[in-house]
């Protein structure tokens, strides 16, 4: 049981405002102003950093290859130990567990760990639909390929049609409750949700992630230091599974990779029922049919329930006893590259109490969940208020 | 906006707040040695699938390994120019580079006997009358622009004949009647 | 960090290792990597399944298409699912990264690989995307260019000579002679084509085990008895070109100085860089035992680090070294450098 080695825990967090265009900052000023608010949350100065681990999708997405490269001196790293992850959409989250692998396996004891992406530097859409020569190019972004996945889970479930609708509504309402959140729309009904034009059916444009810029930061820290301070959110468990993109049988709606690492990391937090244990949830949901099927697949209900949790209101801040996505979620604020570590961070910021108007009360234990490739790439976490027991 | 101060000689001129830095990097592809054979047979029309050394599954179009094993694979086999669709997408958005009239349909190819499916464009068919398991084939462009590209089939439409069931669709297809497969 | 240990480090090895380069490749990076990722697994015996993590680097500025390393996963046969993660960095950092994994305690075995191929693109443009946006990645200066303001600083400041400057083309088998090098026009003064590396598509594929399982899988297992990368500052106006601190302090951590080296297995991509390299590492400018290869003469983009590694591992497999030295590099003018040091003892 536990992550292997040392104990480590979140002493501080930091994010950015997500917007569809961050104007005001260069590349360099966007992710040293999430890295800068994670540094005093935990009360440390650049100099107290050991290693700096940052994540980000496509290097297309901003044009620029490798930019950890140019950005060594934004984010202190000069003289310092520093890598860059890239583990498709799932990177934020992989990119958090790496820079925690760095303190569990006694390397380093203070860590900061930065993820963002700056999608308006260039064009999404053009660099994910690249033209290669070989390939049919049929593909208009990642709702063209998700979209067929969505239909066979709603088929094979016969789920009704407005649940993804729900979802989205759900995440927006909860987005006016987080300052940071790209998408604030105070007057947004349930019937705008369902009338908004179809972009790759079923998916609906409001049940789409906007593109946004943005970074998150973290700091994590060894046992030593997580004592010294107020609240750290302590991890307890840590998962990352991958799985080929095509081949013969595989499950496209409930991927392996997904089930295997869900179970991999309940045994490393010791939790047997997760919808019990788990108060709270941040989940990658980019487009909204992927909250039930991720409940699903995680272990929160049977196989073909997903749905009925999502229609009881039991994901809902307001009286669901499993909330999702709190912050907004990914339908709320998506800086690709960053957006799994905003998983991570929000889990974090739950247990610690720091939430502010999308605190769950009491959190406890909550799970930070990305995904990317073609659901295929998986990174997950549980941190807990409370420091695991060996 | 964050605040940065100026020198006075640069009182009221106005601030640079972005800048347009073009690339432009070509890169001429090698497709590798599997979609190499694929392609030459696709400009005479034939479909080249290869075969599993492992287990005989038929992966099409080949990409130069059976994912599951990391195994390279060189028998070749020619498939049908048939098959059903897995799942589908009635796409509204323009895709980059491509002229399409909207809505068009994007579905995953089965090919007959094809044990992983393609994404691939459906027409002659209204969005509505789309459906998983539907039986289709393939229509190609006329002879004179068949050429080394993967687009030489410019659609799939509709065969008519009765559809697959849905449990024996697409992937899922692939665990009728393999009940050793664990993750169905 | 390393000096300061938190706690004693497990003991981890190199225990296979395969490559393969060529100038211009015709496989794709599937068909590349199948053969070298079977070699190492059938060398040790190892199925997918018996390996705990998986680790690889890659660049999607030199495929040319977002998400490259995606599709290259086919060539580990990833199903069922393995854990598993990827750098967007040369093959070394994931090296760094599987080791580090291996300090957690949670893996007994890995395999790390990492693969480029430059030939599609032009790298020397490629690479000018690598520098600073907004302020000199705009003038589009090339990689030799770049290499010729260092060349041009060592020289002018008689850190180096144009003597040694030969001497190392020749090691490095670029040219035959001195008077062969002297010979050269300028490509980008004051570099020499010799001066300056051939690029050439590749990949390697490696297993490291821990002690109890690394003796098992290898005859002489190559033990990693020290490990660190130190990153230094990117704009060319506040460095020091005549120096490489993170090099330095990256082969102080390792432990380089705790005893000879053997063989020194050097990332360096031109002549000047190597002298400069050899300068600040603190080793001698001719070796006891030359290299194994030079990356001057075939330089493959994020494989050549992990290669360099590979190489002083068949140093110690092949008894020619006891202890051997591995570097790598990444960003422009040695700005990043990781260093590793080998030995055929444990202890």
């Amino acid at each position: 049981m536990g992550t292997g080695g040392e104990l480590a825990a979140v002493v501080g967090v930091g994010m950015t405002k997500f917007s569809a265009t961050r104007g005001d900052v260069s590349m360099p000023g966007l992710v040293r102003e999430a890295a800068q608010r994670a540094l005093e949350d935990a009360g440390m100065q650049w100099d107290d950093i050991d290693a700096v681990v940052m994540g980000k999708a496509p290097d297309f997405f901003e044009g620029v290859m490798m930019p950890e490269i140019f950005l060594s001196e934004a984010l202190g790293c000069v003289g310092k130990p520093m890598l860059r992850v890239h583990t498709a959409g799932s990177v934020g989250g992989s990119t958090a567990l790496v820079a925690a692998s760095l303190v569990h396996s006694g390397v380093h004891k203070r860590v900061l760990t930065v993820a963002w992406e700056k999608q308006s530097e260039s064009n999404a859409m053009w660099a994910l639909s690249l033209k290669q020569p070989f390939q049919v190019s049929i593909n208009a972004g990642a709702g063209g390929y998700f979209s067929p996945i969505i239909r066979q889970y709603m088929e094979a479930t016969q789920a009704p049609e407005l649940i993804g609708c729900m979802v989205a509504f759900k995440d927006r309402q909860h987005a006016l409750l987080n300052p940071y959140a790209h998408l604030h729309q105070p007057d947004l009904t349930f019937d705008q949700v369902v009338e908004s034009p179809m972009l790759w059916e079923p998916i609906r444009y409001s049940e789409t992630c906007p593109s946004s810029d943005g970074a998150a930061a973290m700091v994590i820290v060894n046992e030593e230091e997580a004592d010294k301070a107020e609240n750290p959110a302590w991890i307890h468990a840590g998962a990352m599974r991958s799985e080929a993109n095509n081949f013969p049988g595989r499950d496209e709606v409930n991927p392996l990779a997904s089930r295997e690492c869900a179970e991999d990391l309940w045994n490393q937090a010791g939790i047997t029922n997760p919808r019990e244990e788990i108060d709270v949830v941040e989940m990658y949901v980019p487009f909204s049919w992927y909250e039930p099927m991720w409940l699903e697949s995680l272990g929160f209900c049977e196989r073909g329930d997903g749905w009925k949790l999502v229609e009881s209101g039991a994901t809902h801040i307001e009286g669901g006893d499993l909330p999702v996505n709190c912050s907004g979620g990914v339908l709320s604020s998506n800086p690709i590259g960053a957006s799994g570590m905003i998983r991570f961070a929000e889990a974090a910021l739950q247990v610690r109490g720091m939430a502010g108007d999308h605190q769950v009360e009491g959190a406890r234990k909550a799970m930070g969940h990305a995904y990317g490739g073609g659901a295929q790439y998986f990174a997950m976490w549980v941190v807990g208020k409370d420091k695991p027991i060996a | 906006m964050t605040e940065i101060s100026v020198p006075s000689s640069l009182d009221g001129v106005e601030p640079v707040q972005s800048v347009r830095t073009p690339i432009r990097m070509e890169y001429t592809f090698t497709p590798g040695v599997a979609a190499q054979t694929y392609l030459r047979e696709f400009a005479n029309k034939k479909i080249l699938g290869v075969v599993s050394p492992v287990d005989g599954a038929v992966l099409v179009p080949p990409r130069g390994a059976d994912s599951r094993h990391g195994a390279l694979c060189d028998e070749f086999i020619e498939m049908p120019h048939t098959g059903h669709i897995g799942s589908f997408c009635v796409t509204n958005v323009p895709i980059p580079g491509r002229e399409l009239d909207l809505p068009y349909i994007s579905a995953w190819i089965f090919l007959d006997g094809a044990d992983i499916g393609f994404l691939n464009l459906v027409a002659e068919c209204p969005p509505e009358e789309c459906r998983i398991g539907m039986r289709v084939e393939a229509v190609w462009k006329p002879d004179e622009e068949i050429g080394m590209t993967a687009e030489n089939i410019l659609y799939w439409k509709p065969t008519g004949e009765p559809d697959i069931p849905f449990e024996a669709a697409g992937v899922r297809g692939w665990h009728v009647g393999k009940e050793d497969q664990t993750n169905a | 960090m390393w000096g300061k240990k938190i706690k004693p480090m497990r003991k981890v090895a190199v225990v296979a290792a395969a490559s393969r380069q060529e100038e211009k490749m015709l496989d794709n990076e599937v068909e590349m990597m199948v053969p070298l990722i079977t070699e190492v697994r059938t060398k040790t015996g190892l199925d997918q399944t018996d390996i705990g993590f998986t680790c690889s680097g890659s660049s999607d500025f030199l495929a040319g298409q977002a998400f490259s390393f995606v599709m290259t996963l086919d060539a580990v046969g990833p199903v069922p699912p393995i854990a598993e993660s990827h750098v967007e960095m040369d093959g070394a950092w994931a090296f760094y990264e599987t080791w580090v994994k291996f300090q957690m305690g949670v893996i007994d075995t890995a395999l790390v690989y990492s693969y480029g191929k430059p030939s599609p693109g032009s790298l020397q443009d490629v690479l000018s995307t690598q520098l600073d946006p907004y302020y000199i990645a705009p003038l589009w200066p090339d990689a030799h260019a770049v290499a010729g303001l260092q060349a041009r600083t060592l020289l002018e400041q008689g850190i180096i000579t144009v003597d040694q400057l030969a001497d190392c083309a020749v090691r490095a088998g670029t040219v035959e002679s001195r008077e062969e090098y002297f010979s050269q026009p300028m490509l980008s003064d004051p570099l020499r084509k010799a001066d300056c590396p051939t690029y050439a598509d590749g990949g390697v594929a490696m297993i490291l085990a821990v002690e109890g399982k690394a003796e098992e899988l290898c005859e002489k297992p190559a033990w990693i008895t020290g490990i660190d990368h130190r990153i230094d500052a990117h704009h060319f106006g506040v460095r020091d070109l005549t120096a490489v601190p993170s090099a330095r302090l990256a082969a102080e951590k390792a432990g380089v100085h705790d005893g000879p080296i053997d063989i020194a297995e050097l990332h360096a991509a031109y002549t000047t860089q190597d002298l400069l390299l050899r300068k600040e590492i603190g080793l001698p400018e001719t070796p006891n035992h030359s290299q194994r290869s030079y990356s001057i003469k075939a330089d493959t983009l994020m494989a050549s680090g992990l290669l360099r590694i590979a190489e002083a591992a068949r140093g110690i497999w092949d008894v020619q070294a006891n202890r051997a030295l591995a570097h790598a590099t990444a960003g422009p003018l040695l700005q990043q450098n990781l260093v590793c040091v080998l030995s055929g003892e444990s202890n």
